[in-house]
């Protein structure tokens, strides 16, 4: 079975505002379609910072500074004439705190959807159940779907934010120690909903908790100080791990 | 070092006279309200209260006084004011917590506090002497040619454009207000979460949008508290207005014609009243400016007490 | 126009909009104080300090009277208005912390803070002017000891709320009473921010005209006596400005141009010091 890559990090370095050392060093990576890949690695390491490079939300301070090639679909996404608007369409993110916006669940939902100008109900309530149920919410809130945001728990907040990164139908989606605000029921809700989501979207997830890692993700990176230290197939990275460092780092000697 | 710890005696006496000091506020406001009442009561009996409020006349000669043009006067310029502050002052927060590069934030919003405090009585003179010429030369007679031949709102403009109006007025007060609803609203601003705003801007929204549709709604009752408070203040301003409004007791719709405030009232005819009535009169006009900002001040606190806890979370 | 397109054009519009604003608040600032320096100092000058008005009309003279007036009325508010402001901000901040009571009081500061000061006069004239049958520099003060005092109190509570709960723990812990406690670590850590305050406060009430204008009314003429009415300097610009002549024009600008400067100048330097010390 051939698998496709989606992205393709190519000699990738990432210098914060105002820094002389990289935060990131010559990252070199493939992320394949449909697929999960973890980012792990001790606090530090860069791990959300490689993430947030995937989106380009480094462009939103001023001076930060990439090196380097992303490729998504072989384009280089890091280059000057590439729109951020579009990117962000293709490419969504789901971050470590649920951030519902202060607006009903539906119009949090609907939000992108709005924002790219589509004004039609009928649409608009099609795509926001659909992703609603991609989300696995939609049984939970189809009653209440002019309610505030603000009423739900938070691993109902945390599915919030996944449909209404769907909605838009991205190609990619990143989600930065999604489950770290979470309680365990919630954080194994989410699991299974990154699990399922792959048929349709190409996952990059960073975590810090390892077993995370293990039982939901295909193919693991394992970062240290900036660096790509080990990429393989996630059994491989737990199981046998070609590096010391790794081996160390997964069987609980540091970090 | 003495272990013996003092007796309780330092503390019962310190206690007791910085509760003494706490109570003063209460009994301010308390005596306030009395004495107000007490020195209003002689114009409340002859006048009642809806009659007052409703009686445009104020003639010390005849002896009938109402509170309708004061009130009147009140209200156009702080609502104007407000109208022209509050987009403006929105703006300036925007510009600070979203545009203005990090440097220049510090100086600009030491700026606006400095707008701050500026004494009123130096708004006033130089609205005297410098805007009110200029309003008159300029301003006044463009905004007559513009809107001189639209109906109706060729009413806002009418009568020989002296300076001294109640549009003048409303426009110092509006720049004496914008640091208050500014400096507020900024403050709100900055407490919306970096990673709630990210999240916007992960969907494609653009640095305008993430301030129109999340910055704003999830800042509004701070932005609310800053507004109202800036209405309570309008309300009681004397010195910045006194100088430019004329203080004649009319109700008018022409923008352009002199006017009278409560405050403006007050200022100019209190050491003049000659009859107890009269006196009796102004007391009346000044315990209803008490009441109503007292009441549009505690709203205020109001909306900023429930968005402190709102952030709390 | 594609809707991207359409949406970075009213974005940029926006944004645009925004700073012009900005630009507006500050150039109105830069332009009144630039007024009140142009007019005022070219009205300086020693006069101004040292000698006391001519009569009406004639151009000469100076606002000794004025000046010695406000720094009298200034100087009793404050003695009566800043020791009832930090004592009442420290007990709702420390021996009622977290009470009602504590909360009430604060509310109703943060309210008195902005209420109309020429109200604070009326009140001030019904208990000290009328039932005297003459104005004085006491009324004065006392109206402005009355503005002064949910000010100081409010910023004194403040400033107290910021001293660690840790620190007063460690002097309890050594057996010391809460006076102690009060008086030897908590003022001290506060210290920086409650005299700011304080200057602040002193500021506020140096420029307020309003509650003078029937408490300590005016003078022509100098006295060191509360017992009279007394000039100050704000209603001395009031009356001089409204006032025919331009002699007293030029005097109201220089009395203007002072006020505004020293106001300016401690608002500056003490802001600056808060946000020195707690910034950091």
């Amino acid at each position: 079975m051939e698998e496709k890559v989606k992205i393709q990090v190519n000699n990738f370095s990432f210098y914060y505002a105002g820094a002389d050392k990289p935060a990131l060093k010559n990252i070199n990576l493939p992320v394949y379609e449909n697929r999960v890949t973890a980012l792990i690695g001790p606090s530090g390491c860069g791990k959300t910072t490689l993430l947030r490079s995937f989106n380009r939300m480094h462009d939103l301070y001023h001076g930060n500074r990439y090196e380097g090639e992303i490729l998504l679909d072989g384009q280089n996404i890091l280059s000057d004439d590439i729109d951020l608007i579009d990117l962000r369409s293709r490419v969504g993110m789901v971050f470590q705190k649920p951030t519902p916006f202060p607006m009903s669940i539906f119009d949090n939902v609907a939000y992108g959807l709005r924002l790219r100008g589509i004004k039609d109900k009928s649409e608009l309530e099609g795509r926001v159940e659909k992703a609603l149920k991609q989300a696995a919410l939609w049984d939970e809130v189809k009653d209440r779907l002019k309610d505030s945001a603000s009423g739900l728990s938070g691993g109902q907040q945390q599915r919030l934010v996944i449909a209404r990164a769907l909605a838009v139908e991205p190609e990619v989606l990143l989600f930065d120690e999604p489950t770290s605000a979470l309680d365990p029921i919630s954080t194994s809700k989410i699991e299974e909903l990154v699990v399922s989501l792959k048929d349709t979207v190409t996952i990059i997830i960073v975590t810090h908790n390892m077993q995370q890692a293990a039982r939901v993700s295909d193919y693991t990176a394992f970062m240290y100080l900036g660096e790509l230290i080990e990429f393989d197939k996630t059994d491989i990275i737990f199981t046998s791990p070609k590096k010391k460092l790794t081996e160390d780092y997964v069987s609980g000697r540091f970090g | 070092m003495k272990k013996l710890s003092k007796l309780p005696l330092a503390d019962l006496i310190f206690g007791i006279i910085s509760f003494s000091a706490a109570f003063t506020i209460l009994t301010l406001i308390l005596s306030t309200i009395v004495v107000l009442y007490n020195e209003s009561s002689l114009a409340i009996h002859r006048f009642g209260l809806l009659n007052f409020i409703f009686t445009v006349d104020w003639d010390p000669v005849r002896e009938v006084f109402g509170a309708a043009a004061s009130l009147y006067g009140t209200l156009i310029t702080t609502i104007l004011a407000l109208m022209i502050a509050i987009p403006v002052s929105i703006g300036i927060a925007i510009f600070l917590t979203e545009i203005s590069p990090h440097i220049l934030r510090t100086p600009i919003g030491i700026a606006i506090e400095m707008l701050a405090a500026i004494p009123s009585i130096i708004y006033g003179m130089w609205g005297l002497f410098t805007l009110a010429p200029i309003m008159a030369e300029y301003v006044e007679p463009a905004l007559q040619k513009m809107f001189g031949n639209i109906p109706v709102i060729n009413k806002l403009f009418e009568g020989t454009p002296m300076g001294v109006d109640l549009l003048t007025a409303s426009i110092i007060l509006s720049i004496m207000i914008t640091p208050f609803i500014a400096s507020i609203s900024r403050d709100a601003f900055n407490l919306t979460p970096d990673i709630v705003k990210e999240s916007a801007y992960a969907l494609g929204a653009t640095k305008w949008e993430v301030i129109k549709d999340i910055v704003i709604p999830y800042s509004k009752l701070g932005v609310y508290g800053g507004i109202v408070l800036a209405l309570g203040r309008a309300l009681g301003e004397t010195m910045a207005v006194a100088f430019v409004l004329g203080n004649k007791h009319q109700i008018t719709p022409s923008l352009l014609d002199a006017a009278a405030t409560i405050t403006v009232t007050l200022a100019n005819e209190f050491t003049e009243a000659d009859s107890d009535i009269y006196l009796s009169s102004l007391f009346y006009l000044a315990l209803i400016l008490f009441l109503m900002s007292f009441t549009i001040l505690a709203i205020a606190k109001f909306f900023l007490l429930k968005a402190e806890k709102h952030y709390r979370r | 126009m594609d809707i991207k397109t359409k949406r970075k054009l009213k974005g940029s519009i926006a944004l645009i909009l925004s700073t012009f604003a900005a630009f507006m608040g500050l150039f109105w600032l830069v332009f009144i104080i630039f007024d009140v320096l142009r007019h005022g100092i070219t009205a300086l000058n020693l006069e101004l300090f040292l000698e006391d008005p001519a009569p009406p009309g004639i151009p000469e003279g100076g606002l000794r009277n004025a000046f010695v007036g406000q720094l009298l009325i200034t100087s009793v508010a404050t003695l009566i208005g800043v020791p009832l402001g930090v004592l009442g901000g420290t007990f709702i901040a420390e021996y009622a912390r977290g009470t009602r009571f504590a909360q009430l009081i604060s509310i109703l500061s943060d309210i008195m803070v902005s209420v109309p000061s020429i109200v604070v006069g009326t009140f001030i004239y019904a208990i000290m002017v009328k039932p005297f049958g003459h104005f004085s520099g006491w009324a004065g003060a006392a109206a402005l000891a009355f503005i002064m005092i949910p000010v100081v109190l409010r910023t004194t509570e403040d400033m107290l709320k910021l001293v660690p709960w840790t620190l007063r723990e460690a002097a309890f812990a050594l057996g010391a009473s809460y006076f102690r406690v009060i008086k030897d670590v908590v003022y001290r850590a506060a210290a920086t921010g409650i005299l700011t305050g304080i200057i602040l406060a002193i500021a506020r009430v140096a420029g307020e005209t309003a509650p003078l204008l029937f408490t300590s009314f005016n003078n022509s003429y100098f006295t060191l006596n509360m017992n009279e009415p007394i000039a100050s300097l704000t209603v001395t610009i009031f009356n001089y400005a409204m006032g025919p002549y331009e002699d007293w024009h030029e005097k109201a600008w220089a009395a203007a141009f002072i006020i505004t400067v020293v106001i300016l100048l401690v608002t500056i330097i003490t802001r600056s010091i808060i946000h020195w010390r707690y910034k950091t």
